[in-house]
C-alpha cells in the first residue's frame, strides 16, 4: 500500500516535470519566459512531491504509536505493567495478522477487530489527505506557472533547502547516538545507582538475571560495578601503545627524516595496510596464533598464562595501530619548516640530534595528538579483544590473565535475543554511553592540539 | 684535534648510525608483521578451497528405493526411499565390518550423503538399476585428515577419527578413491553447523545486501550535506557545529553504531532483525562522516577560477555549484566513498549488536531477510571449536581481504584516471 502511493506521487512528480516544460513551450510562443523551461517542469514536480512526501514521512512515523494509543485505552484499568502492555500490543498486532498461535480471549480478538478497523480507518485517512495535498498545491504551482512567475529562484532556494537538511543528518546522527544512548542509561541508573557503577569493583551482571519479577536489589547493587572493566580497557589500551608508540614514532621518524623518495613511496602504503585489515581478522590471528604462542612461552619460563591473554590482545591491537602513529608522525614531522633543520645542520648537528633535539620537540603537539587519536582508537576497538582476551571481567594488572573491556562487555551482553526493560541489557547502554564520552574526551583534546599545532607553522 | 674530542665525534656518529637503525629496524617490524599475518592466513587457508570426495558405488536398487512402477516418474524417483541404498553404498566399502559398527563408514562422509545420492539419480534417471560410482563429500575429519591438518599420532581416544576410519582411508587413498576437487560448494553454498558443507554464499550475499544499502543512504546524503557545507553554508555559529560534529562523529567507536542501530532501528522503528537493510542502515551512519569529509575535500580542491568563470557567464551559484563545481570533485568524492564503503566491508561489531549474527542456512534473495555478513562470518566460525572451520576462517578472510584489495584499487583507479590535476 504504502509502496504504491510513494510510487504514484514519484510517478506524478516525474509527469508533472514534463507536463510543466511542455507548458512553458506553450508560453515561450507567446511572451518572453523568465526562466528555462526546464525550471518549469521542476517547480512543479518539487511542489509535487515534496509536500505529499512529508506528510507520508509524518503519518508513517506517528500512525504506529497513535493506534497503540487507542488499542491500549480498553486495557487502562487492568493495572498492567508496561511490559505486560506491549506483551499484549505485540499479541493483538500477531493475531490480526494472522500469525497468532496462542488462546485467543474474547477480548484479545476484540482488539484485534479494533486495530484492523482503526489501521483500515488510518489508511483510507492517510489515501484521502495525500491526494488532497497533491491536487491543493499541484493547483497552486500550475497557477504560477500560468502566470509565468519568475521560476528559478524558487527551485534553487528549495534545493538549497534540501542540501541544508542533508547536512543535519550528521547533527541527527549524533543526536540519535546522544538519546539512544540516555534514554536507556537513565533507565539503567534507576535501577543501579551511579556512585556503584562507576565505582564498584565487580563486574557480573549475569547474576541479577531473573525470569519472572524484579531483581533483588542487593544483587544489583554488586553485579554493576564498572571498575574492572576500565581498567581493563585502559590496560588493554596500555599495552597496546607499548607496542605501538615506539614502533610507529620510529617508522615515523624514519620515513620523514632519512628515507628517500623511493622507499617513503612504497614503505608508507605498505604499512598503512596494517590499518585496512578488518579487526575481526586481527581477532582471529588473536586468538588462534598469537595467544597460544603467548603460552607456550610463557609455560616454557615457568609462568601461569592463560590462552586469552590481555598481552596477546593488546600486543595485536597494538600491531594493528602502528600506522596510526607512524602516519600522522610522518605527516607532521615534514610539515616542520626546513629552515629548523637548516639552522641545527649549520651549528653542526648530526641528523639524529637534529631529529631529537630540534624537530621532535618541535612536532611534539602534533605527535601527542596522533598519540591520543590511537588511543581512543584502542579504547574503541572491540571484536580483538572480544575474540582474543577473554569474557570474565577480571580486575587485575597482570598481562598473562585474561581480562575484559567496555566494548567486549556490551557485545557479550546484547549478542542473541535482549529484552529491553533488563538492567543487564540497560547496562550495556550505560557502557555506551561512557566509551562514547571517553573517546569523545580525547578526540576533541587531540583535534584542537593537532590544530594548534598546525596554526603554529602554517 | 684532540683524542677527546675525536673520541666524542666517534661516539655522536655512532649514535647517528644507531638512530637510523633503530629506525629501519621499526619499519621492518612493521612490514615483517604484515608478511607474518598474511603467510598465517594464506598457509592455513589455502586448503580450504580444496574439497575431499570419497568415491564408492551406489546400487540404486529398484526394491530398496521401493519404487513400484514399471518406468517410474520424475516425482516416483522424488519421492522413493534413498537411505538404505545410501547406508549400503557406503557399508559396501567394508563388508566385513558387524552391523553395529556401521556408524563408523557412515561418519565418515558429511550427513547429507542421503541428499547426494538422491541428486544423482534425479539428475541421471537411467543410472535406475544399475550400479554406478558416486562421489560423496567426505567428513569435516577424513577431510582434515587428507589434507594432513590432523596429527595422525596422538593416542586413538583423543582422536574425532578413529583407528579403523583411518585403515579405510588409507585404503581408499591407495585405490585412488580420495579425490580433492576445487571447493566449488564453498562459494555456493549458505553456513552449516557442519564444516564440510559450510559455504560463504549467505554471508557474501548479505555483505553486498549490506554494502548496498549502506551506499543508498549515505552516499546522497553525504554528497549533499558536503555541497552545502563547502559551498553555500553561511559562516556561522550553526555552521561550525555541524563542522565539529562531524569531526567527531568520524572518530566514534563502531560498536557505539551497534548500540544506536538497535536502540533505535530496531527499538523504536521496530525494522526487522538480524538483515542486512539495518545493518546497511546502521554502517551507512557510520560512513556518513568519512564521505563527507572526502567530498569536502575534493570540493575544495577544484580551483576558484572555475566558479569565477561560470559566474561571469551568468550562471547563478547553484547552477556553478550543480554544473561545474561537483562533477569536477565527483571522481574525489567516488574514491572517497569507496574507501568508505570498505570500512564498513569490514565492520564487525555494530553488525553482531543488531543480530546478524544469527545461524543462517538459507540465501537471502532481498535485503530483509536475515543474514550474516564475511566478517561476521568469520567471527561465528572462529568461535566454533571444530577444526575444519579454523580453514574455513582463513579461507573466507581470503575472500575479504581480496574484496578490500579489489575496491582499494577500484578507489585509486577512479582517483588517477579522472581526476584532473589543477596547477
Amino acid at each position: 500500500m504504502n509502496l504504491i502511493l510513494v510510487t504514484f506521487i514519484i510517478l506524478l512528480a516525474f509527469t508533472s516535470y514534463y507536463f510543466g516544460r511542455k507548458k512553458a513551450l506553450v508560453i515561450q510562443s507567446s511572451q518572453r519566459l523568465t526562466a528555462l523551461p526546464k525550471f518549469y517542469g521542476y517547480y512543479l514536480a518539487a511542489w509535487c512531491a515534496a509536500p505529499a512526501l512529508i506528510i507520508f514521512a509524518l503519518w508513517s512515523v506517528f500512525e504506529p504509536s497513535i493506534v497503540k494509543t487507542f488499542i491500549l485505552q480498553d486495557y487502562t484499568d487492568q493495572n498492567l505493567t508496561k511490559n505486560e502492555l506491549q506483551l499484549i500490543y505485540t499479541k493483538v498486532k500477531a493475531l490480526a495478522a494472522g500469525t497468532y498461535t496462542g488462546n485467543i480471549t474474547n477480548f484479545l480478538d476484540e482488539s484485534a477487530n479494533k486495530y484492523i478497523q482503526l489501521k483500515g480507518i488510518a489508511n483510507s485517512a492517510k489515501v484521502a489527505i495525500i491526494l488532497a495535498i497533491l491536487i491543493f498545491s499541484l493547483s497552486f504551482a500550475y497557477r504560477s506557472v500560468q502566470k509565468n512567475d519568475r521560476m528559478r529562484e524558487p527551485v534553487e532556494i528549495f534545493l538549497k533547502w534540501v542540501l541544508f537538511v542533508a547536512s543535519l543528518g550528521a547533527v541527527l546522527v549524533t543526536i540519535g547516538i546522544v538519546f539512544s544512548l540516555l534514554f536507556e542509561a537513565i533507565r539503567f541508573f534507576q535501577a543501579v545507582k551511579i556512585f556503584d557503577f562507576i565505582f564498584g569493583t565487580h563486574w557480573y551482571p549475569a547474576k541479577t538475571f531473573v525470569r519472572d519479577g524484579q531483581p533483588d536489589p542487593e544483587l544489583m547493587k554488586d553485579a554493576f560495578g564498572a571498575v574492572p572493566l576500565f581498567a581493563g580497557t585502559f590496560f588493554i589500551a596500555f599495552i597496546a601503545m607499548c607496542v605501538a608508540i615506539p614502533i610507529g614514532l620510529l617508522s615515523g621518524i624514519y620515513l620523514s627524516e632519512y628515507a628517500g623518495r623511493g622507499i617513503r613511496k612504497y614503505a608508507k602504503p605498505i604499512i598503512e595496510i596494517l590499518a585496512g585489515i578488518p579487526t575481526v581478522v586481527y581477532g582471529f590471528f588473536a586468538a588462534l596464533t598469537v595467544g597460544p604462542f603467548v603460552k607456550e612461552i610463557g609455560n616454557a619460563m615457568g609462568l601461569q598464562v592463560s590462552a586469552e591473554s590481555a598481552l596477546a590482545a593488546g600486543a595485536v591491537m597494538g600491531v594493528m595501530i602502528i600506522p596510526f602513529i607512524s602516519s600522522l608522525s610522518d605527516d607532521v614531522m615534514t610539515a616542520v619548516p626546513q629552515n629548523l633543520r637548516d639552522g641545527s645542520y649549520a651549528m653542526g648537528a648530526t641528523k639524529s640530534e637534529t631529529v631529537k633535539k630540534v624537530i621532535f620537540p618541535a612536532a611534539l603537539p602534533g605527535i601527542v595528538g596522533s598519540i591520543l587519536l590511537a588511543v581512543s582508537r584502542a579504547v574503541g576497538e572491540t571484536m580483538i579483544v572480544v575474540m582474543a582476551s577473554g569474557l570474565a571481567a577480571n580486575l587485575t594488572m597482570n598481562p598473562l590473565e585474561s581480562t575484559s573491556t567496555i566494548t567486549a562487555q556490551i557485545v557479550v551482553i546484547l549478542i542473541g535475543d535482549q529484552q529491553f526493560g533488563d538492567p543487564k541489557t540497560q547496562s550495556a547502554f550505560a557502557l555506551g554511553i561512557s566509551l562514547f564520552i571517553v573517546t569523545l574526551l580525547l578526540n576533541v583534546i587531540a583535534l584542537s592540539v593537532v590544530k594548534k599545532y598546525r596554526e603554529k607553522y602554517e | 684535534m684532540n683524542s677527546f674530542k675525536k673520541n666524542l665525534l666517534k661516539k655522536r656518529y655512532n649514535a647517528e648510525r644507531r638512530f637510523q637503525w633503530y629506525g629501519k629496524i621499526a619499519i621492518g617490524l612493521a612490514l615483517s608483521f604484515l608478511a607474518v599475518f598474511m603467510f598465517q592466513i594464506f598457509s592455513k587457508g589455502y586448503s580450504a578451497f580444496q574439497k575431499t570426495w570419497i568415491v564408492t558405488e551406489v546400487h540404486y536398487d529398484k526394491e530398496l528405493l521401493l519404487i513400484d512402477a514399471e518406468s517410474p516418474s520424475k516425482d516416483d524417483l522424488e519421492n522413493a526411499d534413498y537411505y538404505d541404498v545410501a547406508y549400503k553404498a557406503m557399508t559396501s566399502l567394508d563388508t566385513g565390518l558387524p552391523e553395529e559398527e556401521d556408524r563408523q563408514l557412515i561418519q565418515m562422509v558429511s550427513y547429507k550423503y542421503e541428499a547426494e545420492v538422491k541428486d544423482l539419480l534425479l539428475k541421471n534417471p537411467d543410472f535406475l538399476g544399475k550400479i554406478v560410482p558416486i562421489k560423496l563429500t567426505a567428513s569435516d575429519d577424513v577431510d582434515q585428515v587428507h589434507k594432513g591438518n590432523y596429527p595422525r599420532d596422538i593416542p586413538e581416544k583423543n582422536r574425532r577419527v578413529n583407528d579403523y576410519q583411518l585403515q579405510i582411508y588409507d585404503m581408499l587413498n591407495e585405490r585412488g578413491d580420495i579425490l580433492s576437487e576445487f571447493n566449488i560448494s564453498f562459494f555456493t553454498s549458505p553456513d552449516s553447523r557442519e564444516a564440510e558443507l559450510a559455504g560463504i554464499a549467505s554471508s557474501f550475499m548479505g555483505t553486498v545486501f549490506s554494502i548496498l544499502v549502506c551506499l543508498a543512504f549515505s552516499f546522497p546524503v553525504a554528497v549533499l550535506a558536503a555541497i552545502y557545507l563547502e559551498e553555500f553554508a553561511p559562516k556561522n555559529k550553526f555552521t561550525d557545529f555541524i563542522e565539529v560534529n562531524i569531526n567527531n562523529l568520524a572518530a566514534v567507536p563502531s560498536i557505539v553504531f551497534g548500540l544506536l542501530g538497535l536502540g533505535v532501528l530496531l527499538a523504536v522503528f521496530n525494522l526487522p532483525r538480524s538483515t542486512p537493510l539495518v545493518g546497511g542502515i546502521t554502517l551507512s551512519l557510520m560512513t556518513l562522516p568519512t564521505i563527507i569529509i572526502a567530498a569536502r575535500a575534493s570540493l575544495k580542491a577544484v580551483p576558484p577560477s572555475i566558479r569565477e568563470a561560470a559566474l561571469a557567464m551568468g550562471a547563478s551559484n547553484m547552477q556553478t555549484t550543480m554544473h561545474h563545481t561537483v562533477p569536477l570533485s565527483m571522481p574525489g568524492t567516488l574514491s572517497g566513498t569507496i574507501i568508505g564503503l570498505a570500512q564498513a566491508l569490514g565492520e564487525t561489531a555494530p553488525l553482531i549488536l543488531i543480530g546478524m549474527v544469527a545461524f543462517v542456512n538459507t540465501i537471502p534473495g532481498t535485503p530483509v531477510d536475515p543474514a550474516a555478513s564475511l566478517p561476521v562470518q568469520i567471527y561465528i566460525w572462529s568461535e566454533s571449536a571444530e577444526r575444519g572451520f579454523v580453514e574455513k576462517v582463513s579461507a573466507c578472510i581470503m575472500v575479504l581481504l581480496a574484496f578490500l584489495i579489489l575496491m582499494n584499487l577500484a578507489a585509486q583507479i577512479v582517483r588517477h584516471k579522472f581526476e584532473k590535476k589543477w596547477s
